[in-house]
Order: structure tokens, then C-alpha cells, then sequence
């Protein structure tokens, strides 16, 4: 077991990370090689200042009409994405392994916090489920590949909850803990969660069109 | 989910008995591969499918909440479908992604505003149209205007003499009312190119009148081309045959350069503004238009802010107005026609939502234009637009855009609704001073 767990939190840990990483910079490299050689409509227009306009915008909750029209699912999906960040880039159990690993630190956040954020991302995780179980234009265009991707970001915390409060196999469960997140990592520049990096880049575009063109407002 | 029905096209039916295994998917294959890059992987690879653009759709709205309307439907019917199969598809599911990309999408770009990444459905719904373009399979209607295009370089087969006649026509008729007014045709070094789209020739003529009355009035220097080139319209735009909208939009501003002119001033039409102005600039490598293009609404405001029109009486009646997209949201002229509004009229009563979030007209992006076998599909599928506009009960709607008022003139008709339609341009004639009238 202390094999597994001493290979699933040290090489393979860092091979997530560089597929991580290098992955997105491949996706990156690859977007603006297409652009440049295909679609050059999109760095002609590209504007910085209309684009970060657009996306300060769409970064402030019930900033957009659309916002305000599914107050739930704004919500929710705010409090999903500042706590799928903020849990386990905070946690100090994490925070141990990267100053052990790389001699990096900075702040934590209690314990309490952390499963409240935990528990908000996996009540997201069912709420989001929930929709597209029930909403028909979400259940309509809803893939197995949405199933898969909602999996693969509930793994690594439902896991960890586990782990941490000694729910089940202990051991096992730590090990599965890591492992799930690093199958999310790696995950993240190949599949859609890859809207991780595009969706700024897609609102910066379209925030340019609007704002340095068309004169108009994209919120 | 109950299975599409297709309804009979003879340009789609035959355009589609032509169709091979071999060319649907060479022709898929070669459009996305040579004709799309970043953006639409982008918008395929960062889509989440979270629904959340649907209510920004008319057509859903209007359909009882069918998903198979929502913006994010019509690109599970068309494009993921052609990314899926590799560019395998049937020759039904061609004629499918046809109907949805020309008849049940206007290309209004209002779902933009509402997708939290900004994904572009209205460029999604552009590709497959131009692959439909590729494959021959385009609504009869539409392609016929597209080959009047080709053929007399403008919309509605307008010959070059009838043109002119045209102008001559409207001359002499507002010669009545203003003896001194004049259509200068062809005069070199005006300051303005006043350029219209071809329906106005053909059946909305009176509005040349009306605008040549609010030029004159105004001491504008303008000029109309005596050539081709005077139509500013486009449905190759909207067919997908880009090359075709090139060759309409070099000749336009070809005209422009020809008579030395500084802007060309264009009528109260919302799609010709989209070509000239956002799109057939690009395809001839202009990033912006070669020559400034002002949109009537924005050059009425400009004439009365410097005081060259002016307000001679009210429009009494309150009046309602209709944001067209492509000056709306393609363009941000809301406030500023607003403005001529208020000048203009005693009262305005906004529809809700307005500006960049209004409804669409449902006859935009070229709908209208694929003609009567989707009429019914059409108006029925924008029942919220005759809500919205009822909802006011104002009986006046001044609509500055031409298909805008082909839509709604339905719409009207078919909710029994009892509202006026006017272009903007219809209540400055009324209303603004005219002192060379006799």
C-alpha cells in the first residue's frame, strides 16, 4: 500500500502536473497557430481593453441579464468554481505536500472551511446533475461525455472528504483521493473542463467584437 | 424527442437528390478543415451544454421551450453532428442542418449575450450554411435573390435602366411637393453616397422620396450611382456563397471610390449594414470599411444635432420601437435613434426587454427571404415578439430596418395585433420642417 500511495503521490503526481501544464500550453500554442494560419479574424480583432471589459463583467455575479434571469444557477455556479479553486489550492494538507515537494507555501484555510467548500462543490456537482436530469434543453444536448467530466471534478473531492474523516478503507481512499485528481488534472487541457483556459479567451474575443465594433454591450 | 419535420423546399429536395456519400463528406471536411480554425474549436471544446443560452431564442421561447430551438440545440442538430461523424452525414440530416441554419436561425447574435463564454451560434450557423452553400442545398427563395445578385448585382433583378428610371420616377413625384428637390445621380465629389438595398426600387419606393426629401431639406451634398453598385444588400452573405458577397461589396465600394465621395450614407436596412459594414469588409481584407459607412439612424441623429433637420410638429400618437440586431447589437445605434425618437414623437413606450436584449423580428439573417414554405414556421415560432410588442399597447412601431418589417408586418397580421408600422425615416418626413415645400 505504501508503494502505491508513495508512486500515485510522487511520480505520477508529477507527471499529472506536466501534462497539466503542458497541455494547456500545447492547446494554447495550437489555438494561435490556428488562428494565425486559419481564423485571423480573431486576433485582428482581439482588443484587450474590450475584452477584459467583457470579462470583468461576466466575473461579477448578476452582472449579466442571463445572470440575473437564473439567480439558482448563479448561484451555485459561482460558489462551484471559487471553491473548486479555493479548496484545494488552500488545503493545508496540500499546502504540507508542495512545501515537502517544491519548498513552496502560502496561506491555508482552517479545515472547516475546507469542507464547507468541499461540501458546496459536491452539492453543486448534484445540482448540476439534477439539471440535466430534469431541464429538457440541458437533458437535450446533455453527452456522456458531461457525465464523465461532472465525475471526473466530484471524484477527487468526494474522495478526499472521505478520506479525510476516515469514511471507509482509509488508505485506499487517500490513494483513489490522488488518483482521481490527477486523472482531473490531466483531464483538464483535453476534454471540455479545457473551457478552463478557452472560455476567457473565447469572452475576451466576442467582448472585442462587441465592445471595439459593433459598439455594444455583451452582458 | 419526437423526430424534425422537414418541411418541402424544391431548392433544398433537389439540391439534395444530387447528393452523394462522397461529396457530402468531402465538402463537410474541406469547410471545416480549410474555413474554420480557433474559433470554432474553441467554441465546440469549451461548450459545457448548460442550456443557458436557450432563453435568449425566440424560437424556443416561441416553441413551447422545444429544445431542438434553443441555440445550443440547432449546433447538436448541425455542426457537432458533422464534427461526430467525421462529415458522414445522410442526405436527411443534410436537408435538416439546412432547415435549421437558414429557417430557424436569424443570425441575430442575441444568444451571444447570453452564453457565459460568449460562444458565436450565429457563426456556427454561418458555417453550416456555407457548407450547405457548397453542397447545393439552399432554400429556392433565398437563391433566387442570391442569383439576382450575381447576375444584376442587386437583390430583386432591378435593371440598370429601371434603376434610373427609378430615381427619375420619385424625382419628379417630390418635385410636386418640392419643386426645387433634385436625385443627383452619378455626381462626382459629393460628400455622400446614399446607397439602398433592392427592394426599395421595387416595392418600397417611396421611401427613396422620403429620403431624398430629408436630404434636400437638410442641404446635404449626396448623389445616388447611376450604375451598379447602388444596392447595398446581400443574401449571399446569408446563403454562404462568400465569394458572391466579395464580389457585391468590392463593387459597392468600388462605386463609392468612383464618385470620390467621403461616406456612404445607407437606408433604414439592418442586413445590408451587417455586409457592408461588419462582414464584406473582412472577406475583401478591409478590417474596417474601406469607406465610412453611416447607418440612417445615425446620420438622422447627426442631422438634427446639427441642427439640419427640425422638428416642425410631434407625432402625437405614442410609439413603440423595435432594436433591430444588426444596428443594435451590430452596431450600438439604440440610443442615438432613441434620440430621433423622442425628437420626434410625444411618447415613447419602450417594449421590454430593449436595446441589445430585444426579441428579434424572426425574418433577419435571411429567414424571410427563404419565403412563403416557412412563413408559418416563421411567425409561429416568434408568438414572444407579438407578446412583447402587444404588451405596449401602443398601436405605432417604428421598425428602421427592412426585414424587421417584413417579420413583424406578419407577425401583426397573424396575433391580430393592430399596430402601424413605420421606419423612422416615415415619421422625420411627416414631422420635420420642410421649407421648400410649397
Amino acid at each position: 500500500m505504501h508503494a502505491v500511495y508513495n508512486f500515485v503521490a510522487g511520480p505520477l503526481a508529477w507527471l499529472a502536473w506536466a501534462v497539466f501544464f503542458l497541455g494547456i500550453v500545447y492547446k494554447l500554442v495550437k489555438s494561435y497557430q490556428s488562428a494565425k494560419d486559419k481564423d485571423p479574424v480573431v486576433l485582428n480583432y482581439m482588443n484587450l481593453k474590450y475584452g477584459l471589459r467583457s470579462i470583468l463583467h461576466w466575473s461579477i455575479p448578476f452582472g449579466a441579464r442571463n445572470m440575473r434571469l437564473n439567480p439558482v444557477m448563479t448561484v451555485v455556479t459561482f460558489a462551484f468554481h471559487l471553491s473548486l479553486f479555493i479548496a484545494p489550492l488552500f488545503l493545508m494538507a496540500h499546502m504540507i505536500m508542495l512545501d515537502e515537494a517544491i519548498g513552496v507555501s502560502f496561506w491555508t484555510i482552517p479545515e472547516g472551511v475546507a469542507d464547507i467548500l468541499t461540501l458546496v462543490v459536491l452539492g453543486a456537482c448534484c445540482f448540476f446533475a439534477y439539471r440535466r436530469l430534469t431541464i429538457p434543453e440541458v437533458k437535450y444536448v446533455t453527452t456522456a461525455s458531461d457525465w464523465g467530466i461532472l465525475a471526473m471534478v466530484a471524484a477527487p473531492f468526494l474522495t478526499g472528504f472521505l478520506a479525510h474523516y476516515q469514511i471507509g478503507p482509509y488508505n485506499p481512499m487517500l490513494i483513489l483521493h490522488i488518483l482521481t485528481g490527477e486523472i482531473a488534472l490531466v483531464a483538464i487541457p483535453f476534454t471540455r473542463l479545457s473551457h478552463m483556459f478557452y472560455a476567457p479567451l473565447t469572452r475576451a474575443y466576442i467582448g472585442a467584437e462587441f465592445g471595439a465594433v459593433r459598439f455594444a454591450k455583451d452582458w | 424527442m419526437k423526430e424534425r419535420e422537414l418541411i418541402a423546399d424544391i431548392g433544398i429536395d433537389q439540391g439534395a437528390a444530387k447528393l452523394t456519400p462522397e461529396r457530402i463528406e468531402s465538402v463537410i471536411n474541406t469547410v471545416l478543415d480549410k474555413e474554420t480554425g480557433a474559433r470554432l474549436k474553441a467554441y465546440v471544446d469549451a461548450c459545457v451544454h448548460c442550456g443557458l443560452c436557450s432563453e435568449a431564442c425566440h424560437f424556443f421561447m416561441s416553441k413551447d421551450r422545444d429544445p431542438a430551438f434553443s441555440p445550443v440545440g440547432k449546433v447538436k442538430q448541425t455542426i457537432w453532428k458533422m464534427l461526430d461523424k467525421n462529415g458522414k452525414l445522410t442526405v436527411d440530416e443534410i436537408k435538416l442542418c439546412a432547415q435549421v441554419a437558414y429557417t430557424e436561425c436569424n443570425l441575430c447574435r442575441r444568444c451571444v449575450q447570453y452564453c457565459p463564454f460568449g460562444i458565436d451560434t450565429a457563426y456556427m450557423m454561418s458555417i453550416v450554411r456555407r457548407i450547405c452553400h457548397k453542397l447545393g442545398v439552399t432554400p429556392q427563395y433565398i437563391q433566387d435573390t442570391a442569383h439576382s445578385h450575381s447576375a444584376t448585382m442587386n437583390q430583386m433583378w432591378v435593371k440598370d435602366d429601371e434603376w434610373i428610371d427609378s430615381l427619375q420616377w420619385q424625382e419628379d413625384e417630390a418635385r410636386d411637393e418640392i419643386p426645387s428637390l433634385r436625385i443627383p445621380v452619378e455626381k462626382e465629389g459629393a460628400e455622400i453616397m446614399y446607397s439602398v438595398i433592392g427592394p426599395e426600387p421595387k416595392f418600397r419606393t417611396q421611401l427613396i422620396y422620403q429620403a431624398a426629401a430629408i436630404m434636400h431639406e437638410a442641404g446635404v451634398d449626396w448623389t445616388m450611382p447611376g450604375t451598379p453598385g447602388w444596392d447595398n444588400s446581400d443574401m449571399a452573405m446569408y446563403t454562404g456563397d462568400t465569394e458572391l458577397m466579395g464580389r457585391l461589396k468590392r463593387m459597392h465600394f468600388d462605386t463609392a471610390a468612383r464618385l470620390k465621395v467621403k461616406k456612404i450614407v445607407m437606408g433604414e436596412c439592418g442586413h445590408a449594414f451587417r455586409s457592408v459594414y461588419d462582414t464584406g469588409n473582412r472577406v475583401l481584407g478591409w478590417k474596417m470599411p474601406p469607406v465610412p459607412i453611416i447607418h440612417a439612424l445615425e446620420f438622422y441623429w447627426d442631422l438634427l444635432n446639427e441642427g439640419k433637420i427640425k422638428v416642425a410638429r410631434k407625432f402625437e400618437e405614442p410609439v413603440t420601437f423595435h432594436d433591430p440586431c444588426n444596428v443594435v447589437r451590430g452596431r450600438g445605434l439604440h440610443e442615438k435613434a432613441r434620440e430621433v425618437v423622442r425628437a420626434f414623437c410625444t411618447e415613447l413606450v419602450e417594449m421590454t426587454p430593449n436595446r441589445e436584449h430585444n426579441y428579434c423580428c424572426s425574418a433577419g439573417g435571411g429567414v424571410i427571404n427563404c419565403g412563403p414554405p416557412y412563413k408559418n414556421a416563421r411567425v409561429t415560432g416568434n408568438r414572444i415578439k407579438a407578446e412583447q410588442l402587444k404588451a405596449t399597447g401602443v398601436k405605432v412601431c417604428i421598425a428602421p430596418c427592412h426585414n424587421c418589417h417584413g417579420g413583424l408586418e406578419d407577425i401583426i397580421h397573424h396575433y391580430e395585433l393592430g399596430i402601424e408600422l413605420k421606419f423612422l425615416g416615415d415619421i422625420i418626413y411627416d414631422c420635420m420642417e420642410k421649407p421648400g415645400a410649397v
